[in-house]
This record gives structure tokens, sequence and C-alpha cells, in this order.
């Protein structure tokens, strides 16, 4: 983890949210509320890190985003909108929607990490949550490529795999088996952790390149590249796990 | 504001609760007592009758009686076979596969919203009687793991008896807002919810008056109904073999030994041993020991099925049960001591059970009722944060589902997809949405059809449709959609399975008029009553009017008359005769009205203040009353 003077500040005041006309007091400085009424004002589109008034940057400091949560929940919730005009009550669920969604997305370190690599349109491929589910929707065969360094790995659990699957069908268990399918577990997850310090490494550069203004595309393209990298990897380790922990 | 109800419209026992200054409060029915049983049935004229006076007819004439509806409600035939295994329901004889259940009572027959709007009925008289004013508005509890029809169905029963739903809340979650009255600290609390036909398992993360709902799970096939339809078992068996008497198919008898077998099971949380014993058909008697021992062995399996919902949730939230600070008991079920005993074993702690299990859901429901009104000096720091409890999808192609919205996912909360043609010229898209976890459409609950219509023609794959789907904090789903490159608004149609269609609801409001003459009756004497008292104020306070001392003695005699006769018909149940003694009397005290309305500007003229002239205390002149409304 990142020194915590390097996370992103959360912007608390509304102040880069863009400015309109209120729809009921007429007052020019409206954002998400108005300033001269406090009335609520219509949603408008805006990615996650926008909606939390955030930069792009990846390095959260998660129990503020937390605080933020808790604080936009008071002021948007339609509970608070119970007694409003209709209108108002939409327009209340359209943003705590918006609201909820974005801290769901945002808080977690990978989800957060996949959300910026398509905002910054890069395609997704192979095993991403995203990816798998879009796959899923579309009907597509997903497609499947073994990390180079993986193969013999690979090969060796699958094999364990299908001998306790035989196992299992003929109602035995062989503790040799599940033995070393514990240990591939441990080895997977130790893997795990190491593509997230590889995870955070790329944060520091993505963020260090949004401190700078994104200068230069051939930079943008290597950290994106090697982030995506780094999650695909994870994502296909995580489906290992997920496997092994099916059988143990 | 209007006054907000919060109900608990539970499996066995239904209740209503309101905010008493500070703290929320059970609201008594006529008979004294706070719960109402969830028995409906109809009297020999026809007429619903509802709580303990419909559980005598449960004996008496049980095919027209029905109970634990709340088992039927949001699901299709094919949902509830175990059901009707094990419970008399009673299903009409021409139901088609794919209609809403319908239910007979008597020659009748009604849908289970139809049955639980009985309840409500009930439930909003209790209170409008309370009050001595009419309610419309109401916060009514739901299992937190049921789903999407069966939160629309109960929606529905609310419609249909004349309440606006301004929001369902989940049963634990509104539970664990009546204990965060009590004790007002942050932490991880887990509310263990076994009421009388569903289970549910909710983790909640408290901080300063956020209660966030991190992950919930349950069963809505499991409850106290599930112990009694075992203990019946034992004891039909027990009278088949030593009687020879098969009585499984004689309602009458099946009920008392219904009751029986639910007071032994309740003596049983108290004390080591009890004993059933009850009179059969014919004059013969069933006697059977039975111990908590044998009692325990015997529900063992039932109690340990709660056990996984509670380590799913556990994982969902990503806690160990030494993470968890608090252990919360709410639903009847949780009486039992093997019940306690299994959740101590789990979570490593003792549970708190200081409010009472039956109450707690209710309280909670009247706490978010308060919040909803604007909130008091007690809840305005609060706020309930809670999750959509099972995952939505889309069935895509090969019969897989695709899921865009998660489990345990806070709401609303919503996700965009983006769908288009396979064929050149196609102008509609069907959609199939979905709600469960598992992989393949055909395990999961259909929760409806789309189908996108009109669509303009375009070669294959061009068009770009955009379909939002959203779940409201009710836990309900929306679906709008918009084609992209045309900007055409598609027309949406939902054809909800196992659900009422709008216009069905409306049908059954209409039907419903029949009770809501019963109920606009009520709310028509509760008004003039409410409307002669302030009359009897207002003269009382005349009288040391000046005004006063200028009517004749036979009108003084006359409003005296009169206002006896006030007194004497006010308590009763007889509009016409209230309304006729409110006409009389403010016709009577016409001119003493005017005489201080002018005593009064007179008065303003003077200089004096119109507080001392007491203008606003006058009798009022006639009105009409203003005419109640049914939604």
């Amino acid at each position: 983890m990142a020194e915590p003077e390097t996370k992103v500040a959360l912007q608390v005041e509304e102040t880069h949210h863009p400015q309109h006309q209120c729809w009921n007091c007429g007052d020019m400085r409206a954002t998400r509320f108005c300033r001269s009424c406090g009335k609520v004002q219509p949603p408008m589109p805006a990615d996650y890190f926008s909606f939390f008034g955030l930069p792009r940057k990846l390095d959260l400091d998660e129990a503020a985003l937390e605080r933020e949560f808790y604080k936009f929940s008071r002021k948007l919730h339609p509970d608070v909108f119970a007694r409003s005009a209709e209108r108002e009550q939409e327009w209340s669920l359209e943003l705590t929607s918006q609201l909820n969604d974005a801290y769901r997305t945002l808080r977690d370190p990978v989800s957060r990490s996949e959300y910026l690599l398509q905002l910054e349109g890069v395609e997704f491929e192979e095993q991403s949550k995203a990816a798998t589910d879009k796959a899923r929707a579309s009907g597509e065969q997903k497609k499947q490529s073994v990390p180079p360094e993986m193969l013999e790995e690979v090969f060796e659990l699958n094999m364990l795999l299908e001998e306790a699957r035989a196992n299992r069908k003929l109602g035995e268990r062989d503790e040799d088996v599940a033995q070393q399918l514990q240990q591939m577990k441990a080895s997977l997850e130790e893997r795990m952790a190491a593509l997230m310090t590889e995870l955070h490494g790329a944060w520091s550069d993505w963020d260090a390149l949004v401190a700078r203004g994104l200068i230069g595309a051939t930079d943008r393209e290597r950290v994106l590249g090697k982030m995506l990298d780094v999650l695909n990897r994870r994502s296909y380790i995580r489906n290992l796990v997920r496997d092994v922990n099916e059988e143990i | 504001m209007d006054r907000i109800i919060g109900i608990d419209l539970g499996t066995t026992n239904s209740l209503v609760a309101y905010m008493e200054g500070e703290r929320p409060a059970i609201i008594p029915g006529t008979d004294g007592l706070n719960l109402v049983p969830s028995v409906v049935a109809l009297d020999a004229d026809g007429h619903p009758v509802v709580g303990s006076a419909a559980r005598a007819a449960l004996i008496n004439t049980p095919e027209r009686a029905v109970y634990s509806v709340k088992r039927l409600m949001g699901r299709g035939l094919e949902d509830v076979q175990e059901e009707l295994a094990l419970f008399p329901f009673r299903l009409a004889d021409d139901l088609q596969p794919g209609e809403v259940l319908r239910i007979k009572l008597g020659d009748k027959t009604f849908t289970p919203p139809e049955i639980s709007a009985h309840i409500l009925r009930q439930l909003k008289r209790n209170a409008e009687r309370f009050f001595a004013e009419p309610v419309s508005k109401a916060v009514i509890t739901v299992p937190a793991y049921f789903n999407d029809a069966q939160r629309q169905a109960t929606r529905d029963a609310g419609r249909i008896a004349g309440l606006e739903v301004l929001r369902l809340v989940n049963e634990p979650t509104a539970a664990s807002l009546a204990y965060g009255l009590e004790k007002k600290h942050n932490g991880v609390a887990a509310v263990y919810d076994f009421g009388g036909g569903t289970f549910d398992i909710s983790i909640l993360k408290l901080n300063e008056g956020i209660f966030e709902v991190i992950a919930t799970n349950g069963d809505t096939h499991l409850g106290g109904d599930d112990i009694d339809n075992l203990l019946i078992t034992l004891a039909l068996d027990d009278i088949r073999g030593d009687m020879g008497l098969d009585l499984r198919r004689n309602g009458e008898a099946v009920q008392r030994i219904r009751q029986a077998v639910i007071e032994a099971k309740i003596a049983l949380s108290a004390n080591e041993q009890t004993k059933i014993d009850l009179e059969l058909p014919g004059g013969r008697r069933y006697q059977r020991e039975l111990t908590r021992t044998m009692f325990e062995e015997m529900i063992t399996p039932i109690v340990e099925r709660t056990l996984g919902p509670c380590r799913h949730a556990m994982r969902d939230a990503g806690l160990e049960p030494a993470q968890i600070d608090e252990v919360v008991l709410v639903g009847g079920s949780t009486r039992i001591p093997l019940v306690r005993a299994v959740v101590r074993e789990l979570f490593q702690r003792e549970p708190h059970c200081e409010l009472n299990p039956d109450e707690v859901v209710a309280l909670g429901a009247a706490v978010q009722a308060n919040i909803l009104g604007g909130g008091s000096a007690a809840t305005q720091d609060m706020l309930l944060l809670d999750v959509t409890p099972l995952s939505l999808g889309i069935e895509a192609l090969g019969g897989v589902v695709a899921k865009i919205i998660h489990r345990n996912s806070t709401i609303p909360a919503s996700a965009t997809e983006q769908f288009t043609t396979g064929v050149e010229g196609q102008t509609n898209v069907a959609i199939h949405v979905l709600q469960g976890e598992r992989e393949l459409a055909k395990d999961c609950r259909s929760l409806a059809r789309f189908d996108l219509k009109g669509i303009p023609p375009m070669p294959a794959g061009l068009p770009r449709i955009e379909v939002r789907f959203l779940i409201d904090a009710n836990g309900i789903l929306h679906v709008s959609a918009r084609e992209q490159r045309s900007g055409k608004q598609a027309e949406i149609e939902v054809q909800p399975s196992y659900g009422l269609t709008d216009d069905q609801v409306e049908q059954m409001i209409l039907e419903s008029f029949d009770y809501a003459e019963e109920d606009f009756r009520q709310r028509q004497v509760i008004e003039a009553r409410n409307e002669a008292e302030n009359i009897l104020t207002a003269l009382g306070k005349a009288r040391g009017n000046a005004a006063w001392r200028e009517l004749t003695k036979e009108e003084r005699e006359t409003i005296a008359r009169l206002e006896s006769e006030m007194k004497r018909v006010t308590p009763g149940e007889d509009y016409a005769a209230i309304r006729r003694a409110i006409d009389a009397l403010n016709q009577a005290t016409m001119r003493l009205a005017e005489r201080m309305m002018d005593t009064a500007v007179s008065s303003a003229l003077k200089g004096k203040s119109m507080e001392t002239a007491d203008v606003g205390e006058g009798p009022a002149p006639p009105h009409p009353i203003s005419k109640a409304e049914f939604h």
C-alpha cells in the first residue's frame, strides 16, 4: 500500500460539478443541489469518479470514500424525499442508484481498476468478470488463454482436479490428492497476493501520469497495458482457485 | 404529513405499530391483543373475518378459512407443490398453469394478495379506531429474502386494502432499527430472524445512525410452520397406528391437532416435558407425553437448515463469526431453546432478545415510517441502506444467465445493458429477466419477459438498444429501454410471472368496495365524532363569551337540549344520528357565532387583539364533511 499522503483527496465541496440553472428558483449556480433554495436537481450523466468529485486516480483512500458515500446517502436517499414532489422522488431514486453503483465499483480495488480501463477505452478480453458476463450476455465463447509462465502449473492442476473429480464420482477420497490441491491453492493465493502488489505498482504509475496531465500516449498505453495484463492474470488465477475450492 | 403506520404482515401473526413520541408502540386490536393472527375466514353471510375471530373458523368451517397465506404470495402452482402437501390450501379447480394462484373460501376464490389485503384492512381499521382518524399510508415489512414477485404481491395487497405503501422494508432490517433506537453504537450486527414461515439472516454495519446491510440470505420456505407440521405428522401417525384412525383428510381434526401441538411446542420452550391431550372425532382421546429432548431431536434438521444461509451471508460479508459484535434474535421461533443454542454456538456469543421477538419487526416498521414522515429527535440521524437479496440476470443464448446486478448490492441499484438484433429488419427483441444465483435460466426464478417492440427496421446488429434495469428502495425492479440510433423510446411490455397486472389490481380494488363501504362507514363515524367533539369544546368556551349573555333564554335552552342530545349520540356508531345532532346544533348556534364574530370585530376596532376576542373558538358554521377517498 502506498503512503496515505499519496492517496487521492476527496473533494468534499461540490464546486467541481458543472453549474446550471435551478429548475425551482432559477439560481444559476445549482450543482447537484441548488445553492440558494436547496432543491435536488435532475441527475446528470457522470462517470463514477466524477460522481464523487474525484480525478481518475486509482490509489483511493477507501475509508474516506466510505465517509463520502454515507454523506451523499444522507442527502440523496429516497427516504429523505418521501414527502417531496414525485419528480424530486424520481431524481432522488436515480441519483442514489448512481451513487450506489459508483461506490460499489470504486470501493473494490479490482473493479475500480477494471472500470478505469473501460473508461479509458481499453478493450477487455479473456477472464475479467466484466468480460465473462459480457461474453455470456452475447452468447459468445469466452477466450481462455493461459499465461505462458503458468502452463506447466495449470497442466498439473488440471490433472489433479480430474483425479479428484473421478474419485468423487466413485465416492472415494484420496488424501494425497486433497493435500496436493491444498498446496496448489496456497501457491495460487500467493500469486494472487503478488499480483495485487503489481497492481498497486501500476496504480502509482497511472496516478503519476494523471498528476502530470496524461502527457505522452506511449506512457499511457504502456501503463494501461500493464494493468490489463495484471488483471487478466489475476482473474485467470481466481478462476483456478474457484475450481480448486469446488473440489476441496 | 399524514400519519404513517408500520405493519408487520407475518405468516402466523400480523401487527401494526406507530411512533408514540420518541418510541415505537404496538396498536392493539379490538380484543386488546397486540397480535392479529394472520387467519382469514368467510362468515355465514360471506363477509370476511380476520384474526382471533377467524381462528375458530379454522376448526368449525375449515373449508371457509385460510392461514399462512404468506407462503403463497407471488408464487405459481409449480412453486408451491411442497406447501400443498403440508398445508390445507384449497386451490381453485379451474386454475391454469402460469396463472396467479386462487384459493377457495366457501364457494368464492381469492388470490393471495386479496387474502393478505383482508388482514391489512383489519390492521388499518385497528389503527383508525386507535387514532380516531383515517389512515391511508403504511410501511409494510417483507422477509429480506423475498424475491421481486413476492414483494410486488405484498405491495398489491396494500393497494387492495386501500393503503399507499410508502416502503417495503426487510424484516430483519426493520428489527435492527427498533434495536438501534435502544442502543446507539457502531459495529457489526447479525439479525437472525426465524419466523412462522420464513428464515432470514442479515448482517449490518452500524455507523453513526446509518444501518448499512452488507449481506443477507435466507429461506422463504422455512419457519415455525415446518416444526408444527412435523409434530402434526407425528400425531397423525400415532393415531393411525394406535387407534387405526386415519384423520389425514379430516380438516377439522387436523386443525385441532395443529392447535394442540402448537401449544405443546410453546410449552416446551419453558418446560422439560409436556403432554398433548385432545379429544378426537368419535369421542376418543389422543394423549402423548413429549419431552424437550425428543422434540429437539425431531426439529434439529429444521433448525440446522438455518445455518447454511448464515454461513453464506458471513462469507458474502467477508466476515468471521468473531468479527460480529452483536447478534439479535427476531421471530417467534427464536423462543425455542434449541434455536438459541444453535445461534450461540454459531456466532460464539450470547444473542440479544430484550425486545419481544414477535413485536420487534412491527416496531422497526414504525421507526421507518417515522423516518419517511420527516423524522423526529430520536430518528433524525437514522438511515437504512438495504441490499437486494438475489442477483438479477438476463437469459443469454444457450439458456445461461448473465448477472447484471449482483446479490447484496445496495439498493437503489441499476445496470444498463446493450442489446441488438440478429436478423435484418427485426423489430422485436425478447428479454427474459431472472432472479437467483444459479448459472442456468431454468434454475433461476423467472421474473418477467419483456418484449422490446417497435425497433426501427435496420440491418442485423445495427440497432443499439439500451435497456436500463433499476431496483428501487423497495427491492422492486423497473425497466426502461431506448433505441440509441433513432433515439426512440422502445415500448416495454411487462408480463409478470405469477404477478397481478395493474388492471387486475384495479379490478380488485373495485371489488373490494364492499369492504371499502364498511371502512367508509367507520371513517364517517370517526370524522363526525371528531367534529361533534370540536363543537362541544367550542360551545363550552363560548359560554364564557359576552355574546352568550345576549342570547334569549329560549335560545340558550334549545342549545342546552341539543348539546345533551349530541353528547348522547356521539359515542354510538350511528353516523346519521351524529350528523343530525351536528347540523341541529350548528343551526341553533348560528346566531351565537354571528354575535361572537361581531364582538370580535368591534373589539378589534377598539384596538383589542383578536386573541382576547376569542373569535377562533366559536362554533363553526355548518359545512359538508370532506368525502373520504379510496385509492
